[in-house]
Formats: structure tokens, C-alpha cells, sequence
């Protein structure tokens, strides 16, 4: 097991109220897994990653919970603790590859800075490495292009220098938030091979933050289905596609509109909207939009439960059975 | 029933980047470049392709957001491209849109009542007296209450916004809406809800739909027929259930086996296209697509294949296809 985390809360203070943006989580990534964890705006997914990372920004804070990284909890760290397993043992990559490289830095500077900060190398080591990390990831004439500026290369080029900088130091562990959502399709293929690659060439585990239920199928390993920061439902993702539990996930799925599907049918539709996460509803956060709402729903939360290794978060599955 | 609406010739917008000394153009970004192709009445034509390729500006031209550098628009058997500012105003009202962006399209100091009026008071619809109601039909035609009239669009999610944005472009009474990706800012479950709106006042209506999108699986839902751009140029045209079982253009079949499918249980194979689109500016001689191309022949780099009718309603712009027809 690399990374446990047990029971995470992650809360903004506003001045309106507290908002539980993540709400006692705990799941697990094994070494060389992709674990994706999937949802809507607002579902939490972003701010699970920032806590892990440590790189919440006020007026978030962790309320609660471990971050157990093997052994270490990195939730109890010092910042410069931190930065010795940030980049180095975990990384990230993030969703807008146009602004998260700095444009006045020459990539290959950029790339130079996360070796040299971690390894004990010398400039010309670390410039090759550099190099055959850019070449890795699918960066034509790579000595030259590492030259480049940001704004000289396009957006699949720049989430490729992006990844290329997250691997430099062979991490154990890769969070890619919503890493091909900015990008065109035929680009999304792409880099969804190169992390496919880069698991097997380096063995280390995602953890791919997506909201794109295609993405999902395609990558992971292992689905978590987050709603208003709970985890709603957890399976290895052939049973999740196969037979989703959870009705939110039913309705997810049947609301995109499928290539192989007869497209001349409605489209299946989620009532409603995501509830105010200042003012949540006391029971399930999916109640008032459910299609199988019963009363106690509207009232009281529903524990995840685990049924042969899929867990749900339903009031239909109570005991471990569907109840009709 | 097949009677054209809209019938694009050989329409093209060059904007110009540079110019030298003379005052001659030294870089042309050519953004639609030679695109013909009609929309028939009742119809949803959607309209696909990867950022840059020009689906956008077409749909601007149309709603004379942009004027086209040359080639013909015919609305309803009338040239659009002949009249004058003046004469060509008077047509706004028949061709509408459905923006992007439903945070940035609407004006954040006019109430959503107010955004949904304004068209009408403009093109002097209505008298006065009855504006009002009018504005709270359309309201309740997309699914909004009339209590929300007075509220600003902040006060809104991102999917009742897209609501507000369709009802404007429902108030002038339109014959034809091009839609650019009025979905792909919004999640899954709202996606569904606002797809299922269109397709419903597409029929309360009799609309037609100019339906653009990168989202292949949205476009197959809504759409009739399929236009797949790159580059500035359309490369293939075709029904959709013949488009999606049968795709001839290398570049649509690699778009199609791109998009990942929702079954972890089937792998499908994968055609991974090399590189990105070429710069638009200045662009090849050639096939614009030959730089990426998979099946790529000797001529391909040479000369511009043209659009050609290779099975009933079928076009398509590749050379592979050349021999069929000769």
C-alpha cells in the first residue's frame, strides 16, 4: 500500500458558513495503480488532491483525517518536509497546461529546477536528464525544443513538458488532476497513452482526478464516485461500468450520450442541481434528486457500505443486499 | 420537407496577421477557407472538429459577426453577402446563437428578464403591454419560473444560465440557431438536461439547429447530418448513422476511435494521430490533414483534394477516394 488516507475532512471557513468541501474519506492507491476519482464541480475531487499535496490555500484547512504516505503522515509535516516529497516522490500535473509553466522560463530551466532541487546531480547531468525525460514523453527533437518558451509550444506539447517534469524524478506516486481535459480529443488520446507508458516504464501509481466518466473506462484501475465531498460509491472499474450500484452513478452514466447507442432516444436526465454546500441537506446529498428517494433519505446519511469489495453509499443496499 | 434554408458556397474568412511595407498581407490566418454545404429547414446539422479548425468563425459569419472574406450565403433563396449593412440587420433576427460560455455571454448588470426583452423591444416585436409576458412564456419554455425574472445571471448555475442564453435567442422567434458548444462548459448531468431542451424546442419550434461541437457523441445525439472540419476546410459530409458506421476521411476515423468509450470491457483499437494541427497561417498547399495522415499517398502533399459525393448524400475530401467517382 502506497498512500492511505483515513477519515479526510477539508473545510473553507467563509464568512457565510463552513464548507465541507471533502467529508471523511479514506481509500487506498497500491503500488502501480490508477486509482481515478470522478465527480462533478464542487464534488471535491480537486480539493482531495490539494490536501494530499499540502498545497491548500486559505482559507481551506484539513480539519481532520491522515494522509498516511507509506508510513509518513504528511499531513503532520513541516512544509519543508514537504517539499522534499513534493516533485520528488509525489508530483502532480494539473489541468491548465497554459498557465501552470512559468513564461518566462526556457522548459528545460524549468525541468533543470525539479532535479537539482531533489538529486544531488551536476548541471549537465540534470540538463540530459532533462532531455531524455522530454524525449520520453513524445517531445520531437527534444534537445532543441527544450530551448523552447511555453508560448512557443501548443497545449498538448506544454501538458507533455508538464508530465515530463512530474516524472523527472521517477515519482512513486502521480496525481493528475483533470490532465486532458483542456485538450482536443485526438491530443486526449495522446496523453492517455504516454500515462499508460509512463505507469509501466516507471511503476508508479495515479491517482487521475477526472470529471469525464470516458477517461475513467479508458485509464483507471479503480473507481471512487465522489458528490458533495462523500464518497458515494468505490469498485474496480469493469464492476462499476458493469454494474453501478449507486443511483447517482447510474444516472451519470446513462446521461452521457453513447456512440454505439441508438441516438434518437432522451436522453436519461439527473433532476435538479447539486445542493448549496452551505446549506446541505441533512440526509444523503443526492436525496432530492434520486429517482429511488425514500423518506429516511432526506434524513439521515447512509454509511458506505462494502459488498464483496464494492462499496456504495445507499440506503437500497443496506445489508448487503438490494432492497426493493 | 427538404427544402433548403441556409446554402453556403465556397465561403472563406482570411484574417489578415501582417502586412509588409506595401501594405500587402505577409501572413493570412486562412480560418474557414473555400466550406460549402446547406442546411435544410427543420434540420439539426452539427458541425465538428478540434479547436482552430474554424467551426466557430463559421458560425459567427453567419450570424454576421463576421463578414466573409468571399463566397455566397443564401438565406431562405436570398444572398446575404450582397446587402448592406442595413438591408443584411433585418436578417439577424431569422439567424441566432447559442453561446459558449453562459458566464461570459450574458450581462452581469441586466436581470435575466431584462437580457430575454431586450431582443424583442430592439427588433420592435411586441408592443409594450405585452413584452412582459412574453418574456415570462419564454421563461417557462426553458424551464424557468417566473419569480426568477428579476434575479441577475450571477445568482444562476451554470446550466440555468445556458437556459437564459437559449430563451434570448428563442425571443426574436428564429429560423435557424447555431449553437457553438452550448454544453461543453457544463457537467454531465446538466449536459443531459440542456441537450433535452434543445431537442424539445427544436420540435415545439420548428427549428433548425446549426450544432457545433468537439464532442462527438454530443453531436451524434442532436444532429441530423455531421460536418467534420480541420483546418478551415470541410472534409467530409455525411447522414449521421453513415458517418458514424462509416467513416471514410482518415482524419474522422481517427476523431471517432479518439473518443473514449464508456465499457472498460471493450478495447477497441485506437488509431493515435502524430502531432498537432498545423499552424493555420500560411497553411500547406496540399491536403491540410497530409501532415498527420495515416494513409497518406504521393498526391496528397501536391494538390487540395476536393469534396465529392462518393455514396448517396456522402462527401468527403480525400484522395483515397478519388478513383470512385472518376
Amino acid at each position: 500500500m502506497l498512500l492511505e488516507v483515513k477519515g479526510l475532512s477539508t473545510e473553507f471557513k467563509l464568512k457565510r458558513g463552513i464548507v465541507k468541501a471533502v467529508d471523511n474519506i479514506s481509500f487506498t492507491i497500491d503500488k502501480g495503480e490508477i486509482l481515478a476519482i470522478v465527480g462533478e464541480s464542487g464534488s471535491g475531487k480537486s480539493v482531495t488532491s490539494l490536501s494530499i499535496m499540502g498545497l491548500l490555500q486559505k482559507p481551506g484547512r484539513i480539519a481532520g483525517g491522515e494522509i498516511l504516505f507509506k508510513t509518513q503522515d504528511l499531513n503532520k509535516l513541516s512544509q519543508k518536509e514537504l517539499q522534499k516529497i513534493r516533485g520528488n516522490k509525489i508530483s502532480m500535473i494539473f489541468q491548465e497546461p497554459m498557465t501552470s509553466l512559468n513564461p518566462v522560463w526556457r522548459i528545460k530551466t524549468q525541468i533543470m529546477e525539479s532535479i537539482r532541487t531533489h538529486l544531488q546531480v551536476s548541471q549537465h547531468e540534470a540538463l540530459e536528464r532533462t532531455i531524455a525525460m522530454l524525449d520520453t514523453v513524445g517531445i520531437p527533437s527534444a534537445a532543441q525544443r527544450a530551448n523552447d518558451y511555453p508560448h512557443q509550444m501548443s497545449g498538448g506539447m506544454r501538458q507533455r513538458v508538464m508530465t515530463a517534469m512530474a516524472l523527472a524524478c521517477e515519482p512513486e506516486l502521480l496525481i493528475a488532476d483533470e490532465p486532458t481535459t483542456a485538450l482536443d480529443v485526438t491530443i486526449q488520446a495522446q496523453i492517455l497513452e504516454l500515462l499508460y507508458r509512463m505507469r509501466e516504464k516507471f511503476h508508479m501509481a495515479v491517482l487521475l482526478i477526472t470529471h469525464d466518466l470516458g477517461v475513467v473506462s479508458e485509464a483507471a484501475d479503480r473507481v471512487i464516485v465522489m458528490y458533495c465531498g462523500k464518497i458515494m460509491e468505490e469498485a474496480d472499474v469493469r464492476t462499476l461500468f458493469s454494474t453501478p450500484l449507486h443511483p447517482y452513478t447510474v444516472g451519470l452514466l446513462q446521461s452521457i450520450p453513447q456512440l454505439d447507442a441508438d441516438s434518437d432516444e432522451r436522453l436519461y436526465m439527473i433532476k435538479g442541481m447539486v445542493p448549496n454546500p452551505l446549506n446541505m441537506p441533512p440526509g444523503c446529498p443526492f436525496s432530492d434528486r434520486c429517482d429511488h428517494s425514500m423518506q429516511r433519505c432526506s434524513q439521515e446519511m447512509p454509511q458506505l457500505q462494502d459488498i464483496a469489495g464494492h462499496k456504495v453509499r445507499c440506503f437500497l443496499y443496506e445489508g448487503g443486499v438490494r432492497v426493493k | 420537407m427538404s427544402e433548403v434554408l441556409m446554402d453556403m458556397q465556397n465561403l472563406a474568412k482570411h484574417f489578415t496577421l501582417a502586412v509588409n511595407f506595401l501594405g500587402k498581407p505577409t501572413a493570412v490566418l486562412k480560418a474557414v477557407d473555400d466550406v460549402s454545404f446547406s442546411i435544410t429547414k427543420g434540420e439539426a446539422f452539427g458541425l465538428v472538429g478540434e479547436s482552430g479548425c474554424g467551426k466557430t468563425t463559421l458560425g459567427k459569419i453567419l450570424v454576421n459577426l463576421y463578414s466573409p472574406t468571399s463566397g455566397k450565403i443564401f438565406f431562405a433563396g436570398k444572398d446575404l453577402t450582397v446587402l448592406n449593412a442595413e438591408q443584411r440587420r433585418a436578417y439577424c433576427k431569422d439567424i441566432q446563437m447559442i453561446f459558449q460560455d453562459p458566464y461570459a455571454s450574458l450581462n452581469p448588470k441586466m436581470t435575466i428578464g431584462d437580457i430575454i426583452a431586450e431582443p424583442i423591444i430592439i427588433n420592435r416585436l411586441l408592443p409594450k403591454s405585452q413584452v412582459e409576458e412574453r418574456v415570462i412564456y419564454l421563461l417557462n419554455c426553458v424551464g424557468l419560473a417566473r419569480h426568477q425574472r428579476n434575479r441577475y445571471p450571477h445568482e444562476f448555475s451554470g446550466g440555468q444560465r445556458q437556459r437564459v442564453g437559449i430563451a434570448r435567442a428563442l425571443a426574436v422567434e428564429p429560423k435557424l440557431i447555431v449553437c457553438d458548444e452550448p454544453v461543453s462548459a457544463l457537467d454531465v448531468s446538466i449536459q443531459a438536461q440542456v441537450l433535452n431542451l434543445l431537442d424539445d424546442l427544436q420540435a415545439e419550434f420548428g427549428l433548425t439547429y446549426l450544432f457545433i461541437a468537439h464532442g462527438l457523441n454530443v453531436v451524434k445525439h442532436i444532429s441530423d447530418r455531421v460536418g467534420v472540419m480541420y483546418l478551415g476546410k470541410l472534409v467530409e459530409i455525411a447522414p449521421k448513422r453513415e458517418l458514424y458506421a462509416n467513416p471514410l476521411h482518415p482524419y474522422t476515423q481517427a476523431l471517432l476511435s479518439a473518443i473514449p468509450v464508456i465499457n472498460p470491457a471493450k478495447k477497441k483499437e485506437r488509431i493515435i494521430l502524430q502531432g498537432d494541427v498545423p499552424s493555420p497561417i500560411n497553411p500547406p498547399a496540399g491536403c491540410r490533414f497530409c501532415s498527420r495522415c495515416f494513409k497518406e499517398l504521393q498526391q496528397c502533399q501536391l494538390n487540395a483534394p476536393l469534396l465529392q459525393e462518393v455514396a448517396p448524400e456522402h462527401w468527403v475530401a480525400c484522395h483515397l477516394f478519388g478513383a470512385v467517382k472518376a
